[in-house]
């Protein structure tokens, strides 16, 4: 800030005004053609407009869900969490993972499969934000005041970490119905759970923090626990009490895509609309839920307390600290719901494209991280309306260009709203910190 | 200083969790399988391990028993992993069935057989790698007794290995690649560009996609079809075949509304699908593998509301697998159409069903549909090297390309000078109950039952 006071501000403004005029009236000029083809199109089908301005909007939402991660964690500590693509496919994985087990479709009563979805959700935003936690804990922290370049590097391997674990989950078989490998799953949770609060509570006074290692020890032994009880109680009881079980959802071969089963409505089921232009349940779905996720973000944000504390650190980690913000706790808040909402991006998608394979991350993490450069890294706002954006415009190109040319026309894009606005569309609250 | 030990100890922890992590679960794997009808799965890393343990094998029986150390080998180069997988075990299975059925040994004696299953998949990719595969090609080509080179299954990883093989005048006999340019007159330059000694070096017991081409789209003509779309993944073979289907689909009077290669890994093709569904076709057809998302293609198709009785879905080779209905799902993949080139298992000849009976018997399973290519690729390279006895690269390619009325499990066949199969027959499957099931059959240019 401190330099473009400093710079005679006018002569600039002139430059670039003109420059810009020029490339944009230029821009116009190469893609005029393209321009009135596109108009003419338009014109004569309006309908298929509509149609595909509810798939880019659809399409956004879900990436604006997944940019909120990336914005949330870069502006609070200006790292780009290139992990975060990857703790969303974790949460599709989790979902279909949960889903198969507790074998839910489209023909189980809604009374039961509300209340498990949401609960399902829950669990998937747990797990994600708890990843996320865990992330910014041993890979992160350590590395804030190292140079910029290394915790960029470190994200980079947690991302690799992390496919990795994708790869390995894909490979294990989850049978449909399969009830014991969900009773061997949550049983060791829920004791080491119990073990923590009796812990705490005997050791009431002692002032005894737990160090990062210790956590890293329950982890590793409820993690062994889980696959000792799988098996345990997947050949030990499985044989007492027989259960028939469905397909083994992975598939034969772990890198492969899965298909995580229809629970909202089924393809044959009539749609909520048909004309002017088709509406599903599961477009609904997406957009009450990412509409949903999205106001709850902002508010709490915006008019909580804690949120305010989360501002607080955004603009001076320093000055925060000196006014009595834990400042640890509130980064760690931030990757908590950062990865919970790549958690439950991960569970939209999982329900609204059926599908989950490990390499899922990285395509869904660039357009989302696109997405928040283009509507301002950091800004809240600003990331939702570059998601519905990119989403809006991929809807489009596919429409009236070609599909091969989606990314060149995002990107493009991108490129020319950088030109004019180089800190994004609603940049503007962030660059505050010297 | 005092953090070290801390980071030692998770580092130990880690590994110790994923041994613990990997061990029930590859014991619960084969538990399990016994249940599950299909192929023969091992997992990525037990596919690597039992290729190790296969290869360092097949070493000790060369030394043991070659006596006067004598040793051809011979290399595959096939991807091991990802989508592909089930099919090339198929093959690799078959491969060692055909070579050891004559104990591993041909000229009565005087040469032993090392064969050498490599990989050309990465895990991080899921399916054929540039990089690995032109590494295959140079290690065999590198290696003074490497004689065959069997491979590739996938088209566009052979663009890349025949100019290597080329060089060093060793055969490359493949189970599976049907781009025609790498034969044929196809693309610019093609196929002359691939060798560049001007010496051909490369067969395939396959039939090419110029049958493919024609054959789906006379299934779709027979099918009563007037307007289809066609998409295809990028990549030579996918790029290929859809531009055959296209030709012919034309000539045969069928309306191609349009013709898209589309982003192998979108998260969702609704959009695409949109539009398409606003050109109502009666068909899309895919050309292209189902590591290239084409599952998630026939899933958003009818996501936007095209249905199966008004819009059909049809594919190549490249999706007639059974990881294309895991992909797909069961209900959704129901009543594709997939073609794959060669005689269907059933109507193989007396030879065919005792390989088909044989397979089973070994290894448990009916073989995928590319088993058979592999062991009647196998089974050209024993009838060349004892023809030539000799570990002489050119002479041994010459014999391959001399193949003439070979008598193998999928009838009597020839190479022609280029080094197709005279073999022009296309089977047609459709999905029915979550099974690829045979349908019609094609042979010299008509459909019949």
């Amino acid at each position: 800030m401190a330099q473009t006071v400093a710079t005679p501000v006018v002569p600039i403004a002139r430059r670039r005004n003109w420059s810009s005029l020029i490339v944009g009236l230029l821009l116009l000029l190469v893609f005029s053609p393209l321009i009135v083809s596109i108009a003419t199109k338009i014109v004569h089908n309006p309908l298929l407009l509509l149609g595909q301005l509810k798939v880019g909007l659809v399409n956004g939402a879900i990436i604006a869900i997944i940019a909120l991660g990336y914005t949330l964690v870069y502006g609070i500590i200006e790292l780009i969490n290139f992990a975060h693509g990857d703790v969303y496919m974790l949460g599709a994985f989790t979902t279909l993972i949960l889903l198969s087990l507790l074998n839910i479709g489209t023909t189980t009563p809604w009374i039961i499969r509300g209340p498990v979805l949401l609960l399902i959700l829950a669990i998937v935003m747990a797990v994600c934000g708890g990843i996320n936690v865990g992330i910014e804990r041993f890979a992160y922290r350590r590395l804030r005041n190292a140079p910029r370049l290394a915790p960029l590097i470190s994200a980079i391997g947690v991302s690799f970490v992390l496919q990795n674990v994708g790869l390995v989950l894909g490979g294990v078989p989850v049978f449909e119905g399969d009830y014991w490998a969900l009773v061997a799953l949550v049983a060791p949770v829920v004791v080491i759970a119990l073990a923590m609060v009796l812990a705490r509570r005997f050791a009431a006074g002692a002032e005894r923090k737990m160090p990062g290692w210790g956590w890293l020890i329950l982890i590793v032994v409820a993690a062994s626990l889980a696959v000792a009880g799988f098996n345990l109680v997947h050949h030990g009881l499985q044989s007492a009490v027989p259960l028939t079980l469905g397909d083994n959802v992975m598939g034969e071969t772990a890198p492969g895509p899965k298909n995580v089963p229809e629970v909202i409505a089924s393809v044959s089921a009539k749609p909520l609309l048909e004309t002017p232009f088709r509406l599903t349940w599961k477009d609904l779905m997406v957009l009450v839920m990412c509409g949903i996720l999205m106001s709850s973000l902002y508010l709490f944000v915006q008019r909580t307390k804690v949120g305010k504390a989360m501002r607080a650190t955004a603009q001076d980690r320093d000055a925060a600290r000196l006014m009595g913000i834990n400042v640890d706790a509130t980064i760690a808040l931030a990757f908590l719901l950062g990865g919970a909402l790549g958690g439950a991006a991960g569970m939209i998608v999982g329900m609204y494209s059926n599908s989950a394979v490990f390499v899922m991350g990285f395509t869904a993490g660039l357009r989302a991280f696109t997405s928040a450069v283009l509507g301002g890294i950091g800004n809240i706002a600003g990331s939702m309306l570059g998601g519905l954006l990119i989403g809006l415009i991929s809807a489009l190109s596919d429409q009236y260009i070609e599909t091969r040319w989606t990314n060149a026309v995002v990107f493009g894009i991108l490129v020319i709203i950088l030109v004019f606005r180089p800190s994004g569309l609603l940049g503007e609250d962030v660059g505050q910190k010297a | 200083m005092k953090r070290v030990p801390t980071y030692f100890l998770s580092m130990v922890l880690a590994t110790a969790t994923l041994a613990a992590c990997g061990t029930p679960t590859g014991t619960s794997t084969t538990t399990q399988n016994t249940t599950v009808a299909g192929s023969v799965a091992t997992t990525s890393a037990g596919g690597a391990a039992t290729m190790a343990a296969t290869s360092a094998a097949d070493t000790t029986v060369a030394a043991s028993s070659g006596g006067s150390g004598t040793t051809i080998r011979v290399y595959s180069s096939l991807p091991r992993q990802g989508q592909s997988k089930s099919q090339t075990d198929s093959v690799v299975n078959a491969i060692k069935m055909r070579f050891a059925e004559d104990k591993n040994q041909v000229c009565g004696g005087k040469f032993t057989i090392d064969y050498v299953d490599l990989d050309d998949a990465t895990a991080a990719k899921g399916s054929w790698d540039e990089a690995a595969e032109t590494g295959n090609a140079n290690k065999a080509v590198s290696d003074p007794v490497g004689m065959v080179y069997i491979g590739t299954f996938n088209s566009g990883a052979a663009k890349l290995s025949i100019p290597v093989l080329n060089n060093a005048n060793m055969v490359m006999i493949s189970p599976a690649n049907t781009y025609v340019g790498l034969t044929k007159p196809l693309a610019a330059g093609e196929p002359d560009k691939y060798y560049p000694n001007g010496k051909r070096n490369y067969t395939r017991v396959v039939t090419n996609d110029a049958v493919q081409g024609l054959a789906d789209a006379a299934w779709a003509a027979k099918l009563g079809i007037k307007k289809v779309y066609i998409l295809d993944d990028q990549q030579a073979y996918g790029q290929g075949v859809a531009g055959l289907f296209e030709k012919n689909a034309k000539t045969m009077g069928i309306t191609v509304l349009g013709h898209e290669g589309i982003q192998a890994k979108e998260q969702n093709y609704t959009s695409l699908m949109t539009k398409i569904k606003d050109l109502s076709p009666d068909m899309v057809y895919f050309g292209g593998i189902v590591d290239n998302n084409a599952g998630q293609v026939l899933k958003d198709m009818r996501a936007v509301g095209m249905t199966p009785d008004k819009v059909k879905f049809m594919g190549p080779d490249g999706i007639q697998t059974d990881p294309f209905i895991t992909a797909a799902g069961k209900d959704i993949a129901e009543g594709t159409y997939g073609t794959v080139a060669g005689l269907p298992l059933s109507k193989l000849g007396p030879k065919g069903q005792a390989f088909l009976k044989a397979y089973k018997d070994k290894y448990g399973a009916d073989p995928q549909s590319y088993g058979p290519f592999g062991y009647e690729a196998a089974g050209v390279t024993l009838a060349a090297l004892n023809q030539v006895c000799k570990a002489d690269r050119a002479a041994i390619r010459d014999a391959v390309f001399a193949t003439k009325d070979y008598d193998g499990i999928l009838g009597k066949w020839s190479f022609d000078k280029d080094g197709d199969t005279t073999l022009q027959t296309i089977q047609g499957y459709i999905v029915k109950n979550g099974k690829w099931e045979e349908a019609n059959f094609f042979n010299n240019g008509q459909w019949e039952k």
